[in-house]
């Protein structure tokens, strides 16, 4: 018994001149892997247009009804998308959002993607429908870096 | 009583009290510290440096919080145990030598508050008072989980401290006298836990037993008694609570160090009252150490402990010495 119990002190012992596993969060995070699923990201094109022609097929295939839009046509002297038409309204309801992914891989264009930001931390309920300014990368780059486009 | 005396009696009460009730944040720093990194963590660090303003903050936190008296508590004796608690812990710690005599202003001054002829039963007595501070609060509490806590500790207390006081009866026969400063300077030359090896461990499972600590914290047994004896205890009552079982933890830790680790001796030019400082902490850390590594007993497999393997080794290894002794003349 008493060597049982010696290995279990030298056990802890061992332990307590280990390096601890510990990241001090805030000021040090984990490595994120490109794939990452966190908030989504609607992008661009170079040229600074928007990617989403507000075709629906994400709201569609959104297994949890978080995505709601509303189209608009493009005119000559009002241009956002590259295609007809642009998305007037684009919100996405981050507490009903599962983050499956369905969304990026339905959309034709390459338009959304789901980025790495995973604080979505806020103190009302209204905060977290995003709305299109919110979702969309800011103008003069088309996607986040470290975002993988293209999977 | 002149007034000398008073002003050095008054001196080295604050001096203890001081240390006992300062070193108490330190010690669950230290605990939550050694912990942590224990278990691969860090423990705290954010409050102050190296989180060592953390425990101040826990109990700056805990004096603002409400004091919840539960419905039918028995209202006077609700208040007192958690007093009863840390008042014998902290009158234990009268008679804990930290050091030798030294001459100050040409007063010869002992390092103790008091020098009782008779410290080690004084002590004894006090420490087994404490069980009464967690069964009053167990009781009084009028509700399952403490009583069912207090009523263990009582039993636990009980039954270990049989085993502990006998442990200690070897060192009285050695040095013949029941003083802890006499018993302190007897170990000048050799310190009792080498000829008193088995007694030191004796000594030290009932320490931790005799404290509640971990893994014999079953009066408090987190993962079925919700916190055991202070479940209904909110507020500075809980504090007390805390603060004795600390200062417990270092009485018998400075009776450990006094009755078998040489007390205040230790080789090198380091003054007396820093090794026991020394001695002090270490000792803690293992207290700490024993808390991380073993899982808590069984009830039946505690008292069993108790009653058939250390208090029978206890006695034997009384009467052993005690037949050793009387060959050596």
């Amino acid at each position: 018994m008493v060597q049982e119990l010696m290995k279990g002190l030298s056990i802890t012992l061992s332990h307590f001149f280990k390096k601890p596993v510990t990241l001090k969060y805030p000021e040090v995070r984990m490595p994120m892997y490109p794939r990452y699923r966190g908030l989504h990201e609607l992008h661009r094109y170079a040229n600074g247009l928007e990617r989403c022609v507000c075709c629906g097929l994400c709201a569609a295939v959104c297994p949890a009804d978080a995505i709601y839009m509303e189209a608009a046509e493009n005119s000559g002297t009002e241009r956002y998308s590259a295609g007809e038409r642009y998305a007037k309204r684009y919100e996405i309801d981050m507490l009903r959002c599962i983050f499956c992914g369905y969304c990026e891989e339905a959309c034709p264009e390459d338009a959304i993607f789901l980025g790495h930001n995973y604080e979505l931390a806020d103190v009302s309920r209204d905060a977290f429908v995003y709305s299109k300014e919110q979702l969309l990368v800011p103008l003069g780059t088309t996607h986040s870096p470290g975002i993988v486009r293209g999977r | 009583m002149d007034l000398a005396t008073i002003i050095e009696a008054v001196v080295k009460v604050l001096i203890v009290l001081g240390f006992v009730l300062m070193g108490v944040p330190l010690i669950v720093w230290m605990e939550r510290k050694v912990l942590g990194h224990m278990q691969d963590r860090i423990g705290p660090e954010r409050v102050g440096p190296f989180g060592l303003l953390q425990t101040i903050a826990d109990g700056m936190k805990l004096f603002f919080k409400e004091d919840m008296l539960p419905a039918q508590a028995d209202k006077v004796v609700f208040f007192l145990a958690p007093g009863l608690s840390i008042v014998t812990a902290l009158v234990a710690a009268t008679v804990v030598p930290w050091g030798d005599t030294v001459t100050l202003f040409g007063r010869e001054i002992g390092l103790r508050i008091t020098d009782v002829n008779i410290a080690l039963l004084f002590l004894l007595g006090t420490t087994s008072m404490g069980v009464y501070g967690i069964v009053l609060g167990g009781w009084a509490s009028n509700s399952k989980y403490p009583l069912l806590g207090g009523l263990r500790s009582s039993a636990q207390m009980i039954s270990y401290e049989l085993a502990q006081g006998i442990s200690l009866v070897p060192i009285v026969m050695i040095t013949g006298s029941l003083s802890l400063s006499q018993i302190g300077r007897a170990q000048e030359s050799m310190w009792f836990v080498v000829p008193q090896f088995f007694a030191f461990v004796i000594f030290v499972i009932c320490a931790v037993a005799e404290t509640n600590r971990a893994p014999f914290d079953l009066a408090e047994a987190e993962t079925e008694l919700v916190a055991g004896f202070h479940t209904e205890f909110s507020s500075m009552k809980f504090a007390l609570y805390f603060l004795s079982e600390y200062a417990n933890m270092m009485v018998v830790a400075g009776v450990a160090i006094t009755c078998f680790l040489g007390a205040w001796h230790g080789p090198g030019p380091i003054p007396g009252v820093l090794w026991f400082l020394i001695k002090l902490s270490l000792f803690l850390f293992f207290f700490i150490w024993l808390r991380a590594t073993f899982p808590r007993l069984r009830y039946d497999q505690l008292m069993g402990f108790g009653w058939k393997v250390l208090l029978p080794a206890s006695l034997l290894n009384m009467a052993v010495t005690a037949v050793v002794l009387v060959m050596k003349g």
